[in-house]
C-alpha cells in the first residue's frame, strides 16, 4: 500500500476529522490522535442486574455494580443510582474483572536488542505505540491490562512495561500506575539462536554467532552478570556508607546503566520475568537465585514446569503459560495442557499468556480450556486470566478481581465468558468506556462515510496513468492495487 | 443376561503397546470393530433434529446401523450408556498438514511438507504422512475424527489426502488417498501467496521476463500437456497400431485434475488472488476449491456466481487491514453463510494448532453464523466440499461411524471428550499429554 494512502486509512481508523489536511504523514497520527480524546474524569455508572464472576469472591446472581471515579464503589443487590449516573442494565449478562495478560509484545515498536547478551539498560517503556489497532481488538475481548515484555533474543533483555489498553490515550497515560518495574530474561532455544542465527544454510551467508549458543553458556552469562551487578552494588553502597560518615573528598562509582537493573533485581526493587521452557533450565535459574539470593517473580511460558512445579512452588515463583501450544520447537515438545493444572495443585500461582497479538482476545477460551484438561473450576480457570496475573505483576491490589476500592477495570459480557459462544458488549478501565460493541457497531457506519470521502479527495486519487499530477507522498514502488 | 459392556476394557490401553516411540509420540492403538451401541444419549446428528434422549448402533462394516430415539438394541451390542452425554459426528480439518512436519522450528529432518522445486504434481501427501505423529492423537480427542493434509510450497505443491485420525498405518487410514491438487498461483504483485494456512515455501512472482513464459502461463501449459498426453494415451488405448506414448509421471498425475475427477486447491487469500484463482480454473476447466479464502466474504456475490466453495482459515486471524472492524474475520464465516456461499471452517493450522478447530467454529457462532451452521461448518459441510458428503460428516445410518461423545457441546473448550469412535473403532482417549500428566500430576 503507498504510504499516503495508509495514513489516511489511519486516519480514518482513529474517527479523526479530515477537515483539516486530508493526508497526514504516519508519525503524525499519533499525536493527532492523542490530541482527539477527553481526559475528563467518567460520571458514575451503575451495572444493573448481572450474574458477577468476582473471582476472588465467587459468583454473585443478579447484582448491581457501581463504578464512582474510576474505582468499583459498591456491589450488591439493588443498589441506588447516583444522581447522574449512566444505568446499564445487564440482565442475563455476565460481568468480570478485565484480562490480565502477562506476557505481551502489543503496540511495541522494538522487540529484541539482541545484539548483546545483556541489555538490561533498554526499556520497552520508550518504544511503546499506542495506535497500534490491535490495543482496540484486544479490548474487544475483555483484555484490559497487559505486561509487554522485550523479546527473548538474548539471555537478559530489556526492562518491561505494565501497561492499561487506555485506547487512545497517550503511551505514558496507559502505564499501570505503581506496578513494580520488571525485567526479562531469557533461556532454552531463543537464546542458543538454534533456529535462525547458529543455523548454516549453504548458499547463504552465515550470520553472525554470539555467545552464548547452549544452555551452558546461558547459565555462565548470568552468574557473570549478577557478578558484575553484585561488585557494583557493594561499591556504591560502601559509597554510600562514606558519603554518610561524611568523608572527603569522595569519588562516586562510574554510573552502569547495564547493572543498575539487576542491582534492583538484587534489592527486591524490580521482578524478574524469565521466559523458559525446559525444566532443567528453570531450575538452573531457581538455583542461581537462590546462590545470588534474589526472586524469580515469574517463569515466562515455563512449559515444562509440571515437571518442577514443587520446586516452582517452593521458590514462590508464578508460572506463566499458554493453555495448550506445544509441539513448535523441540522444547516445546513436552509442553502439556495440564501444565497449569498440575502448577496449581502444587501451590504455583499460574496464569496464562497470549504472547500473541490475536490470541490476547481470546484468552477467555485459552482459560476455558484448563477445565478440559485437569479439571480446573470456573473461578480457578478464571484466575489464570485475571486475579493470578496482577498478582505476577505485584497490582493485586489494585486489579484481577471485582471488589470494592479496586479499580473500576471491568468486562460485561453477553454471556458466561467461558464459553466460546460468548462475546464481549463492554469493556471499562478506570470506570471508563474503552470499548462497546453497540458503539462500535454504530461507528462502522460514520468511518465508512468518512473513508469514501477521503478517497474521493483529490490529493488521495492514484496518479494518472502516464504520470503528470496526483497522489504527493512517496513513489508508488507498486502498481495501483484493489486491495491486499 | 448382563450385556452391559466393560467399557475399561475396551478403552485400555495397557495391553496396546504405544506404536510409535520416535520422538515421543504415542498414540494407542483403535480397539477392534464391533456392534457398539451408545444409548440414552443426547444426539445432534447435524443431519436433522437433535435427538433428546436416543441411541446410536455402530455395527462391525464400521458404519452407523441405526440412530434414533427408539432403536432395537442388538443382542451382542457392546454398550455405551450415554447419560449426560452428547453425541455429534466427528469434525474435519480441511486444511492442515499433519503427519507431515512433525517439529517445524529448529527440527528440519521431522519436516517433511514441501518438495524442492516448482511442479510436483506427482508429489502424495499419502507418502509422507506419519501415522504415529503426536499431533495425531492430540488432535483427535477433541473431536477431529479426520483431516485433510497437504504438501506446500512451489507452484503446484502436489497432492493432498484425507485420512482418518486413527490407524496403524496410512493406507488403512486413507479415506482419499490422493484428495486435491495443490496450487499456489504466484501473485500479480509478487508478493506472498499460500494463506492457507501461514505456511509453505515462499512464492514464485508472477512478474513476466521479457521473452520468457510468466510462471502462471508455465503451470497453464503443464496443464495443457496432461490433456494432450491423456488424448494421447486414449487414442493408443483404441488403436494399438499408433506410436506407444512415453510414459510420463507428472503428466500422468495431473489427469485426474484436467479430467475434472480431483479438485484443484487453490491458496489465495485476498479477492484479487481468488479470482485469479476461479479465472484460472475456468480457463483450465479444473474444479477448484479455494483453501484460506480471507476476502471470500467481499466477493460473495463472485463466489456463488462460480459455484466455488471455500475453506476458509481466517476466522481467527487478526484483521489483515487496519480500518478492518475488529471482527472482521471472527464475523466473516456468517457473512458466507448468509450469502449463500459455500464453505467449511478449517482452522488452516498446519500442525499441532489444529485442535483449536472447534473454538474457532464457536468464535465464528458467537459473530453471528447459527450454532446450527457451525457445527456444519467443521462437519458436514468440508465432507461435501471434498467429495465425502455421502460417507462423513452426520450421524445417518450408513454413514462412516466417526463420532464424538463428550460431557457437552462439542465446540465448546470446556467439554470433556469420554468416548472417541474413528472408523467404527473405539479409540482410547490417552495422548503424549496425557501420559506426561499421569508421569507427573503426583509428584511430591
Amino acid at each position: 500500500m503507498n504510504s499516503a494512502l495508509f495514513a489516511v486509512l489511519a486516519l480514518a481508523t482513529a474517527g479523526v476529522a479530515s477537515s483539516a489536511t486530508p493526508i497526514l504523514r504516519v508519525g503524525e497520527n499519533r499525536a493527532a490522535q492523542a490530541r482527539r480524546l477527553p481526559a475528563a474524569a467518567p460520571g458514575p455508572v451503575l451495572i444493573r442486574n448481572a450474574t458477577v464472576l468476582t473471582v476472588t469472591k465467587g459468583t454473585l446472581p443478579n447484582t448491581d455494580v457501581l463504578l464512582v471515579n474510576g474505582k468499583i464503589a459498591q456491589i450488591g443487590k439493588n443498589l441506588t443510582a447516583p444522581a447522574n449516573a449512566t444505568i446499564i442494565d445487564a440482565t442475563g449478562k455476565f460481568v468480570m474483572p478485565g484480562i490480565i495478560d502477562p506476557h505481551s509484545h502489543m503496540m511495541i515498536d522494538a522487540l529484541n536488542e539482541g545484539t548483546l547478551s545483556v541489555t538490561s539498560m533498554v526499556r520497552i517503556r520508550d518504544v511503546l505505540n499506542p495506535t497500534a489497532p490491535n490495543i482496540y481488538r484486544a479490548l474487544a475481548g475483555g483484555t484490559t491490562t497487559l505486561n509487554l515484555l522485550h523479546g527473548s533474543a538474548n539471555t537478559i533483555g530489556g526492562q518491561n512495561t505494565v501497561v492499561k489498553l487506555k485506547w487512545g490515550r497517550t503511551g505514558e497515560e496507559m502505564v499501570f500506575p505503581g506496578a513494580l518495574p520488571g525485567i526479562k530474561f531469557a533461556l532454552g532455544e531463543n537464546v542458543t539462536r538454534k533456529n535462525s542465527a547458529n543455523v548454516v544454510v549453504v548458499g547463504q551467508p552465515q550470520a553472525a554467532r554470539r555467545y552464548p549458543t547452549t544452555r551452558m553458556g546461558q547459565e555462565e552469562v548470568l552468574r557473570d552478570a549478577f557478578t558484575r551487578a553484585r561488585d557494583y552494588k557493594a561499591d556504591w553502597d560502601e559509597y554510600r556508607a562514606r558519603v554518610a560518615k561524611k568523608e572527603p573528598n569522595l569519588v562516586a562509582p562510574r554510573r552502569d546503566l547495564e547493572l543498575e537493573p539487576l542491582v534492583e533485581v538484587l534489592e527486591g526493587k524490580r521482578l524478574v520475568h524469565a521466559h523458559s521452557y525446559r525444566a532443567d533450565e528453570m531450575l538452573m535459574l531457581l538455583e542461581l537465585s537462590d546462590e545470588f539470593k534474589f526472586h524469580v517473580q515469574t517463569l515466562q511460558h515455563g512449559l515444562e514446569g509440571y515437571k518442577i512445579a514443587s520446586e516452582i512452588a517452593k521458590h514462590g515463583t508464578g508460572l506463566s503459560t499458554f493453555a495448550d501450544m506445544w509441539g513448535y520447537k523441540i522444547e516445546a515438545y513436552d509442553a502439556i495442557p495440564y501444565n497449569v493444572a498440575i502448577a496449581m495443585r502444587h501451590g504455583v500461582v499460574t496464569t496464562i499468556n497470549s504472547d500473541d497479538d490475536g490470541r490476547a482476545r481470546r484468552l477467555n477460551i485459552d482459560a476455558a480450556k484448563l477445565i478440559r484438561y485437569g479439571g480446573l473450576t470456573d473461578d480457578e480457570a478464571l484466575k489464570t486470566i485475571t486475579y493470578n496475573g496482577a498478582v505476577q505483576l505485584g497490582i493485586q491490589d489494585k486489579v484481577g478481581s471485582i471488589e470494592v476500592g479496586k479499580d473500576a477495570d471491568v468486562v460485561i459480557w453477553n454471556g458466561h465468558p467461558l464459553s466460546v459462544y460468548s462475546s464481549v458488549e463492554t469493556t471499562f478501565i478506570d470506570g471508563e468506556i474503552f470499548f462497546d460493541k453497540a458503539k462500535d457497531k454504530a461507528m462502522r457506519e460514520a468511518l465508512a462515510l468518512e473513508r469514501a470521502e477521503l478517497e474521493k479527495a483529490e490529493p488521495n486519487q492514484l496518479p494518472a496513468r502516464g504520470g503528470g499530477p496526483g497522489r504527493t507522498g512517496p513513489p508508488a514502488t507498486t502498481p495501483p492495487q484493489e486491495d491486499r | 443376561m448382563n450385556r452391559t459392556f466393560c467399557l475399561a476394557a475396551l478403552f485400555a490401553t495397557a495391553a496396546v503397546p504405544p506404536l510409535s516411540a520416535q520422538l515421543g509420540s504415542y498414540n494407542p492403538a483403535p480397539g477392534a470393530r464391533g456392534v457398539y451401541v451408545i444409548r440414552n444419549a443426547h444426539i445432534v446428528p447435524v443431519a436433522g433434529p437433535e435427538i433428546a434422549n436416543g441411541t446410536i448402533v455402530i455395527g462391525v462394516d464400521g458404519k452407523i446401523a441405526a440412530v434414533g430415539a427408539n432403536v432395537a438394541v442388538p443382542a451382542d451390542a457392546k454398550i455405551i450408556d450415554g447419560t449426560g452425554l452428547s453425541v455429534f459426528p466427528g469434525m474435519m480439518e480441511a486444511g492442515t498438514a499433519i503427519g507431515l512436519a512433525e517439529i517445524t522450528e529448529g527440527a528440519n529432518a521431522t519436516v517433511d511438507d514441501a518438495e524442492v522445486g516448482r511442479f510436483n504434481p506427482n508429489v502424495q501427501a499419502f507418502f509422507g504422512i506419519d501415522p504415529h505423529s503426536a499431533h495425531i492423537g492430540v488432535s483427535r480427542v477433541v473431536g477431529i475424527t479426520h483431516v485433510m493434509s497437504r504438501p506446500s510450497g512451489g507452484l503446484i505443491s502436489g497432492q493432498a489426502a484425507i485420512i482418518n485420525m486413527a490407524g496403524y498405518t496410512v493406507p488403512e487410514m486413507a479415506l482419499v488417498p490422493r484428495a486435491g491438487m495443490v496450487f499456489n498461483l504466484p501473485s500479480a504483485r509478487g508478493g506472498g501467496r499460500g494463506q492457507g494456512g501461514g505456511f509453505g515455501a515462499p512464492a514464485a512472482t508472477a512478474a513476466a521476463t521479457p521473452g520468457r513464459m510468466t510462471p502462471t502461463d508455465s503451470i497453464k501449459q503443464l496443464l495443457r500437456d496432461a490433456e494432450v498426453y491423456g488424448k494421447t494415451l486414449d487414442a493408443y488405448a483404441k488403436d494399438k497400431t499408433l506410436p506407444r506414448p512415453k510414459s510420463d509421471l507428472v503428466l500422468a498425475s495431473l489427469l485426474p485434475v484436467v479430467r475434472g475427477e480431483m479438485p484443484a486447491l487453490f491458496n489465495a487469500a485476498t479477492s484479487a488472488e481468488i479470482k485469479e484463482a476461479v479465472a484460472f480454473a475456468e480457463e483450465m476447466k479444473i474444479k477448484p476449491i479455494i483453501i484460506g479464502g480471507r476476502d471470500a466474504p467481499k466477493i460473495t456475490d463472485f463466489l456463488k456466481q462460480h459455484d466455488v466453495p471455500v475453506l476458509f482459515s481466517a476466522t481467527m486471524d487478526l484483521p489483515s487491514r487496519e480500518d478492518d472492524p475488529y471482527d472482521a474475520n471472527y464475523s466473516a464465516p456468517a457473512k458466507l453463510a448468509a450469502a449463500g456461499v459455500r464453505f467449511a471452517i478449517i482452522s488452516g493450522e498446519p500442525n499441532p494448532d489444529i485442535r483449536n478447530l472447534p473454538y474457532v467454529a464457536g468464535m465464528a457462532a458467537s459473530f453471528g453464523l447459527s450454532k446450527a451452521d457451525a457445527l456444519k461448518a467443521v462437519t458436514l459441510w468440508p465432507a461435501q466440499i471434498t467429495g465425502l458428503g455421502d460417507k462423513l460428516g452426520t450421524i445417518e445410518v450408513g454413514k462412516i461411524a466417526n463420532l464424538v461423545v463428550l460431557n457437552g457441546d462439542m465446540l465448546e473448550a470446556r467439554s470433556d471428550t469420554k468416548y472417541l469412535f474413528i472408523d467404527g473403532r473405539p479409540v482410547p482417549l490417552e495422548t503424549k499429554h496425557t501420559q506426561l500428566y499421569d508421569t507427573f500430576k503426583n509428584r511430591p
